[in-house]
């Protein structure tokens, strides 16, 4: 029985600069339910953009899913996806397993920036973002996690975050939050009673950081601060009541550059 | 040497009257009180209880790792990436140097010297607090466990002052969270065992990092952090 609801792929995107100021994907393998779809970038002839198609309903509980992007020196890549992920529970009472591998060359870009992630009641997921940057490697990271579906009680969901520059660990940090993590998850220190968070990581500068209140007695529904990292990266982190509170606290004004700046819709 | 004797030594370093500086922190409850999300002795409780499943664990694992004589210079680079808030790393580093100057006088070993000269800005907290016990006679499961207890105590004896809380009902909320930071520490040990620093525990706590951001720009406040 687990062998046919236990579901093991990978996934690989491998980008390099083709000698003539643009990006050629060397690599687009998708695997099972990730499904990879190349795409125009909407605003830069000179980057390839790839969108994560979800085929089937994935990840389910037992699921092993890893996407590994490689962003070659010079190369850009903008990785998006067709619609939110949602973590289910699945026949077997495990937590499902979502890896994301990610290596950015010396003078490359990557624009990684899904959709959220959703733990719908029941499930359980455990995420892993690595990140590895060369010198001078430009990034612009965004993840969203929203515990449960509109109305339903949260799923739980762990999910790491572990940032190289070079050789140098530089972030290395992780939640663990909704039903069933230990207690306190939904309390004053952790969440509070929001449902949703995020994280950017970039290195260009936002242009609105949020700046530090100082101090009303009342609970805001968004909470938000930037956190210096490494060499020349931020870290803005988000808690809000909702996926769109965190969408809007992660979207500087303007977008993060000239030409990363967040599609419409 | 009795199997089931506390180490003396033990209730020193965690004694709150310990000169190294904590009193002046409230570990992120100013913050919390401030913003209203913390009143009581409910959610005092709420507050310590993600506090000690989060930095709690974290800094405990780290604590134990130092005790055990993992490398405090790689433990020091974890402890930092696991604490991208800049108002917290300082605080951390600035606790760590306290803690070292108390312990230099209190327990002198080489260990202690060998770290004041590896990082004279200060090892982040917990890893100064490891390499103290050990030179303190402790292992690394007291470590821990004292670790995770000053995750919570610091708080607590924060909101009497902050809120005027009973301290009859503050030492309940303390007594009721024995059996957590007991596992707490437990896990904390035996992750520090495994002898690897990438799988020592990560857990941060959101809310904790973005208001300690925002508590070190008040210009004026109670404590420190």
């Amino acid at each position: 029985m687990s062998g046919v609801s236990r579901l093991s792929a990978v996934a690989r995107i491998r980008a390099a600069a083709d000698g003539r100021g643009s990006t050629a994907l060397r690599e687009l393998t998708g695997d099972g339910p990730l499904a990879l779809r190349r795409s125009r970038h909407p605003d830069d002839d000179g980057a390839a953009h790839v969108v994560l198609v979800g085929a089937m309903a994935a990840p389910l509980g037992g699921d092993r899913l890893r996407v590994e992007a490689v962003v070659e020196p010079g190369a850009r890549l903008l990785v998006t996806s067709a619609a939110a992920t949602v973590s289910l529970p699945g026949r077997v009472p495990a937590p499902a397993h979502y890896e994301l591998d990610l290596s950015v060359g010396a003078d490359a870009e990557l624009v990684w920036r899904p959709e959220p992630v959703i733990a719908a009641a029941g499930s359980v997921l455990r995420l892993w973002t690595r990140v590895r940057l060369a010198p001078g490697a430009r990034l612009h990271l965004r993840e969203e996690q929203v515990l449960g579906r509109h109305d339903e009680p949260p799923g739980r969901l762990t999910s790491r975050l572990t940032v190289r520059q070079g050789e140098r660990l530089v972030l290395d940090q992780s939640t663990d939050v909704g039903a069933g993590a230990p207690s306190g998850w939904d309390g004053p220190a952790v969440l509070g009673c929001r449902r949703a968070l995020g994280q950017l990581l970039t290195t260009t500068r936002p242009l609105s950081v949020p700046a530090p209140t100082t101090g009303l007695a009342v609970d805001t529904a968004v909470d938000a601060a930037a956190f210096p990292l490494g060499d020349g990266l931020t870290l803005l982190t988000a808690v809000a009541t909702d996926a769109a509170g965190v969408r809007a606290a992660l979207s500087p004004r303007g977008g993060p550059d000239g030409r990363a700046a967040p599609p419409p819709g | 040497m009795t199997d089931l004797a506390i180490p003396a030594a033990l209730l020193v370093l965690a004694d709150g009257r310990f000169p190294a500086g904590g009193h002046a922190h409230s570990g992120g409850v100013e913050a919390a009180v401030r913003a209203g999300r913390v009143g009581d002795a409910d959610s005092l409780r709420a507050f310590c209880a993600g506090r000690l499943h989060t930095t709690g664990l974290t800094s405990a694992a780290l604590a134990a790792a130092a005790a055990a004589g993992t490398d405090p210079t790689a433990l020091d680079e974890a402890a930092e990436a696991r604490t991208p808030s800049p108002a917290l790393r300082a605080a951390s580093r600035r606790l760590g140097r306290q803690l070292l100057r108390a312990a230099r006088a209190a327990w002198p070993h080489p260990a202690l010297e060998r770290l004041a000269d590896a990082l004279p800005g200060g090892a982040h907290q917990p890893v100064a607090f490891g390499v103290v016990a050990a030179a303190a006679g402790l292992g690394p499961a007291e470590a821990a466990t004292a670790v995770a207890y000053e995750s919570v105590s610091g708080p607590v004896t924060a909101c009497v002052r902050l809120l005027g809380l009973d301290p009859f009902q503050a030492t309940a909320v303390l007594s009721g969270l024995t059996d957590p930071i007991g596992a707490v520490a437990h896990e904390a040990a035996a992750t520090a065992a495994l002898g690897d620093v990438d799988l020592l525990p990560t857990l941060g706590a959101p809310l904790l990092e973005i208001s300690a951001e925002h508590h070190a720009a008040w210009p004026v406040r109670l404590f420190a952090s």
